[in-house]
């Protein structure tokens, strides 16, 4: 329990999940752009018209540029120029399709682009809430905040460019080649062993920068998670005078960084140079031969060779371009390769099918179910028949552990009859929080069962049971939005009266219209401009607000002053009365009027009866009541 | 802003200087190869010299080879010369946030603080590197092409005058319209964000209330006003390529035009005119990456503008009012915290200068050193903010407060907080080891001490039964240890600094009373000397101390010891009634 509480803190990703440009070899390519593939799906007819505009605009490149050395052959050195300007005209027509084609498919791919980012978000985020609370235990925020930072990113920022360029420079490359194959076959020999040539150096070049990328990506995760850790703690820093060893920490981390990254940028801009001027060298050489060839006749003149120099310039520009893309690619693949990670983690089991409705009970006892707000709630079983809702909850030998080696609980049996008031005491780590953990589900037990009204809780579908629990956790968390918003979470359709009917039963009223704006006022940063205790009060407000017929209080109180806690004293009575409460404190004054007093030590139940049985007992109990007794 | 920017990145003055010369020999070179291919053409085909023609392509695979070398060079050049800038600037930030009070760091939020340290730098560094690479070359290729087409033939040249204008007004349409919706992209993305964070943190609460479709609707909302955002931002973007595309081809048909009739009449050779086309493709490839590189930088001026923010933010509180020591012979080093007395003569405090209500109010209070003082209060009745003032985390708005017999303001904060030691509500241990954590309490510290300080704290006791002891590794954040063994690591860590004034502030909440009560009397024993300040809600963790304040609304309600109080002060024996009920069953 206790590590798993101090995990949920903001973290930063680890290593390799560092910002742009995040790499990492993919694990499995072609399933991860099957999936991507599924999404673009979606966008078939899309699809298939940027690629057919693609296929036009690249026409219309590669054929505009062949016009040019007819024109000088036919039109020019004739000097035939109102054929050359009907011939102009033809080529501008060409051109003007080819512009708007060009613009025509980049913005469907926008179009496309971003539907398919936002839907995998938003597929992303639905996914994610519904994991199992035991995978945001063993991930860091950081981790999970990357994917939709940097890895949504990558994807679309692939999507955007690298899609529409992948696909036109595969046909630039496929149509300039046969051009050139038209124009001089044995030129274009030439090119081909140039660009294996390239080839050869987008493999050595491609493989070193990609290690290089990996130390990179490993170097930005340990700064960004020093940097991380430092500003969370940068209180502490300062009142310990630790800024001078933290900015070494920094320096030194900051030095290796710029070290890995320097490497990693030498050799991935390296790349376009040397693209560059290998296609240099090709049209040297085929220039050379070309000349020759020319000076030699047969059939190969002047014109021809214009042409095709074009070309020779233009074919290795698909490669270059690729070559520089593949980063991007590769990027963006393992980026969604961690996206389907996330979504493919084995949701939440939930094959409960027992209900929580709302119903209306008549003279003899019936239930009726109804649409609204009766204040009585029963269990509706997959036969129809309807229990009323009690508050009955029962251990029977539970054993849980986080990790199935290591047993937390051991071996726990309880009950809490409809309307008791049930403490848990023992010291921090005893396993308190993780029992009441177990009554809503957030975790699955090893053997044992636990029974809500007589029903084994996995038969109960998660929501109805979460829904029938109100729970008050140890760590507040406040959401951006208004006082009143924050209150209203339990249940989002309560009125403005009823919010302030939960607050004045939480003792939150009074500090609230101090507020600036009352129940107005914006909270923000997790209610950062609010103490502690006040934000315990806004808790109990919400779960106030819920009005669920059990109550998990776990150490709702804690940095609430005793004063105050006693002024809400009656509003808390009156929030439990009638109602199963769980309660956890370290503070024995709070559970004193408990029903049962359970002692946990290592996960077990050493002791159980109520205050003055205990005291009786002599036991762990007694030590720890009279552990500041002590003082006297 | 590039004032502010630039001294990060003078060190690779020379780095920069050169990666710009690389990219311009490189540039230039790039077009006197088209060059050598027109006189291959025009000399070597038409006098059917194959002599000049082989020499003339290997003086181009030369200067292919040449180029190639630039290349890689200004590759170099600028990948020194960016990661450098973004290390510089990197820990420039870092250092200064450092320097940052609590005020400061509130101000930002630290969220906001470590991606303005992350990302922000990172695309700064990428832009330093992408301009020497892309925005020199092609000014360079710009001129030097406009200069050999008006060699080739000034009248062709003309064509250019209509082209580049026409140019520079779209590409600055574009520009102008794309910069606020990126801003715009940029806010939305943070929207989406603080959802998720907070969906994060908080996905207790969400699975406890079902709110999982509330959150989903909240997501969505953002999601489709991003995506909306991002749609229109990129959607102006590409209307740049085909624009780009139609002024090139323009320029081109133009060319062919006015270019044929002179080839016809004979002012211009046929081979001119193709090495003709290669320029103002040349040309307008260049102004594409000049476009394309100002689209970078309209997103990057938002990141520069938020690193200045922080490089620019004066630290709230400094030593610029720290004096000298007077007992020192040459009067050179500043003074040092003498005792632990505390006094403050009506202190005044406020969060935020704006906020109508005072925090603390006229607060007068005088403590004698070594004193152990117990302080209780309200939620919210101002119990942190009173000792915060103390090592002066916050500065008073009026009065002052001292420390050993001088204002706080007079001392450095090195030498005030050494002598003032908090654990604070909200405290943290840092990954590495346990022994690594207690070291901050004094680096010199020997293993005795760490002990001794651990059993003070009444830490040993979970120490020796882990197996590494004071070795153990904490996971980031302290993930290894409980709430309330974290406590007491936290608290060893305060007393091994030996400090004059040591201030606890609820920083026993999660150990049991009975421990707590023993590390009460083990400060009682071995900080002796110290002024103890100690903020709780258990009455007995104070009912011993020689002083106690009673804190309501921001001021000292009452002060004295438990048995004036109990006497005088009515909120202290209702407090001191709530907590004692229990203990009375047993005696």
């Amino acid at each position: 329990m206790v590590s798993m509480a101090e995990n949920r803190n903001a973290h930063p990703g680890r290593p390799g999940h560092g910002p742009k440009g995040g790499f990492r070899k993919p694990k499995d390519m072609w399933g991860t752009l099957r999936k991507l593939m599924a999404y673009l799906g979606r966008y078939k007819a899309y699809l298939a018209v940027v690629v057919a505009l693609l296929v036009i605009s690249s026409a219309c490149t590669v054929g505009g540029s062949y016009i040019i050395s007819p024109l000088i052959d036919d039109y020019i050195l004739p000097g035939d120029f109102p054929g050359l300007a009907r011939m102009l005209g033809v080529m501008a027509a060409v051109y003007i399709t080819g512009a708007a084609c060009s613009f025509g498919y980049a913005r469907i791919m926008v179009h496309v682009s971003q539907n398919t980012v936002a839907r995998i978000r938003e597929d992303l985020f639905a996914r994610m809430q519904k994991l199992p609370l035991q995978y945001f235990d063993t991930h860091t925020h950081g981790e999970l905040m990357s994917r939709y930072t940097n890895d949504i990113e990558t994807v679309s920022e692939a999507l955007n460019n690298s899609f529409g360029s992948l696909v036109s420079c595969a046909l630039n490359f496929t149509g300039t080649i046969i051009m050139m194959l038209v124009l001089s076959p044995s030129l274009t020999l030439i090119t081909f062993a140039m660009l294996a040539v390239m080839l050869w150096v987008v493999k050595t070049i491609g493989g070193r920068s990609r290690r290089y990328f990996a130390a990179q990506q490993k170097a930005v995760g340990e700064v960004n998670g020093y940097i991380e850790e430092m500003i969370e703690g940068q209180k502490v820093i300062k009142v310990f005078n630790h800024e001078h060893a933290a900015m070494a920490g920094f320096a030194e981390r900051n030095e290796t960084y710029r070290q890995a990254g320097t490497r990693a940028q030498i050799y991935a801009g390296m790349m376009m140079p040397v693209m560059g001027n290998l296609s240099y060298v090709n049209y040297a050489i085929t220039c050379c031969v070309g000349a020759i060839l020319a000076v030699g006749g047969g059939g190969f003149d002047l014109g021809d060779l214009a042409a095709f120099l074009l070309y020779a310039k233009q074919v290795s520009q698909p490669i270059t371009q690729i070559s520089q893309q593949m980063n991007t690619i590769l990027s963006a693949v393992a980026g969604a390769e961690r996206i389907f990670e996330v979504m493919e983690v084995q949701p939440e089991t939930d094959e409960g099918q027992v209900a929580l409705v709302r119903v209306t009970e008549d003279r003899a006892g019936r239930l009726t179910e109804a649409g609204f707000d009766t204040g009585s709630w029963a269990w509706k079983h997959p036969d129809g028949t309807l229990t009323p809702l009690r508050g009955d909850v029962r251990f029977d030998h539970v054993v849980f552990g986080y990790d199935e080696r290591k047993v937390i609980l051991h071996d726990i049996s309880l009950f809490a009859k409809p309307g008791q008031k049930i403490a848990f005491v023992g010291s921090t780590g005893a396993g308190k929080t993780t029992i009441t953990s177990l009554i809503n589900r957030f975790y699955e037990i090893q053997s044992g069962t636990i029974t809500y009204d007589g029903i084994d809780v996995r038969d109960i579908e998660k929501d109805s049971l979460r829904r029938s629990l109100g729970v008050v956790l140890q760590d507040t968390h406040l959401f951006t939005g208004t006082v009143a918003d924050n209150i209203r979470y339990g249940r989002l359709d309560a009125s403005d009266e009823e919010v302030e009917a939960a607050a004045r039963l939480a003792g939150a009223d009074t500090f609230i219209r101090h507020l600036p704006r009352g129940y107005a006022t914006v909270l923000s940063g997790d209610g950062g401009s609010l103490s502690q205790g006040e934000r315990q009060l806004l808790n109990i407000a919400r779960a106030a607000c819920a009005n669920p017929p059990v109550l998990i209080l776990d150490e709702a109180t804690s940095s609430i002053d005793t004063r105050t806690e006693k002024l809400i004293e009656k509003g808390m009575d009156r929030l439990m009365a009638g109602r199963t409460v769980f309660v956890i404190a370290h503070r024995l004054s709070t559970v004193r009027n408990a029903k049962a007093i359970m002692v946990l030590e290592q996960g077990e139940i050493i002791e159980r009866g109520d205050h003055d049985d205990l005291l009786e007992q002599r036991g762990r109990y007694y030590q720890l009541y009279t552990g500041r007794a002590e003082l006297d | 802003m590039l004032k502010k920017l630039w001294p990060h990145a003078q060190p690779y003055t020379l780095w920069i200087v050169t990666g710009v010369g690389c990219s311009a020999a490189e540039a230039i070179f790039e077009l006197l190869i088209p060059l050598v291919m027109s006189d291959i053409v025009d000399i070597g085909i038409a006098n059917g010299d194959q002599n000049f023609i082989l020499r003339k392509g290997l003086l181009m695979v030369v200067m292919a080879v040449v180029s190639l070398a630039f290349g890689v060079g200004a590759a170099i050049c600028s990948s020194v010369a960016g990661q450098g800038f973004g290390a510089n600037l990197r820990k420039a930030e870092y250092d200064h946030i450092q320097t940052f009070a609590f005020s400061n760091i509130e101000r930002f939020s630290t969220a906001s603080l470590v991606t303005r340290l992350t990302n922000d730098v990172n695309n700064m560094q990428m832009t330093l590197m992408f301009s020497m690479r892309l925005l020199v070359r092609a000014p360079v290729m710009l001129v030097s092409a406009l200069v050999l087409s008006v060699r080739i033939s000034m009248e062709l040249s003309g064509v250019f005058l209509v082209a580049i204008p026409l140019l520079a007004v779209v590409v600055s349409v574009i520009l102008v319209k794309a910069g606020p919706m990126f801003r715009s992209l940029q806010e939305r993305t943070d929207a989406l964000n603080l959802v998720v964070q907070e969906d994060l943190t908080g996905i207790r609460v969400v699975k406890s209330f079902v709110r999982q479709d509330h959150e989903q609707e909240k997501f969505a909302k953002r999601n489709q006003a991003l995506k909306s955002a991002s749609e229109r931002a990129f959607g102006v973007v590409v209307v740049n390529m085909p624009i780009m595309m139609l002024i090139v081809y323009g320029t081109i048909i133009a060319v062919m035009w006015f270019g044929g009739q002179m080839v016809y009449g004979g002012t211009l050779e046929a081979g001119k005119l193709i090495t003709f086309f290669t320029y103002i493709t040349q040309i307008m490839m260049s102004l594409m990456m000049v476009s394309m590189t100002f689209m970078m930088l309209t997103r990057s001026v938002a990141c520069a503008k938020r690193i200045v923010e922080v490089l620019e933010e004066r630290p709230a509180i400094d030593d610029s009012e720290a004096e000298l020591d007077v007992n020192d012979a040459e009067c050179e080093r500043p003074a040092a915290v003498k005792d632990g007395s505390i006094d403050f003569d009506h202190v005044s405090f406020k969060y935020s200068a704006d906020s109508p209500e005072w925090v603390l109010r006229d607060i007068d209070l005088h403590i004698r050193s070594g004193q152990t003082v117990g302080i209780l209060g309200g939620t919210g009745s101002g119990k942190t903010s009173l000792v915060a003032l103390i090592p002066r985390l916050y500065e008073a708005d009026e009065g002052t407060v001292s420390v050993g017999g001088r204002p706080v303001r007079a001392y450095t904060m090195e030498h005030l907080r050494d002598a003032v030691s908090v654990v604070l509500q909200k405290n943290t241990l840092f990954s590495g080891t346990i022994r690594e954590n207690l070291l901050w309490g004094d680096p010199n510290a020997t293993e005795e001490q760490l002990w001794a300080a651990c059993r003070a704290a009444c830490a040993d006791e979970f120490l020796e039964r882990m197996p590494d002891g004071l070795d153990t590794d904490l996971g980031q954040g302290g993930v290894n240890v409980s709430g309330g063994q974290k406590q007491r690591l936290c608290i060893a860590r305060a007393i091994l600094k030996r400090p004059k004034v040591l201030i606890l502030d609820d920083s026993t909440s999660a150990v049991d009373t009975a421990t707590d009560a023993k590390i009460r009397s083990a400060f009682v024993n071995e900080l002796r000397d110290t002024t103890k300040l100690i903020i709780t809600q258990r009455v007995t963790s104070v009912m011993d101390a020689d002083l106690i304040l009673v804190m309501d609304g921001g001021r000292v309600a009452a002060q004295g010891t438990h048995s004036e109080l109990m006497e005088t002060c009515e909120i202290y024996r209702e407090v001191y009634h709530s907590q004692q009920e229990g203990v009375g069953i047993d005696g």
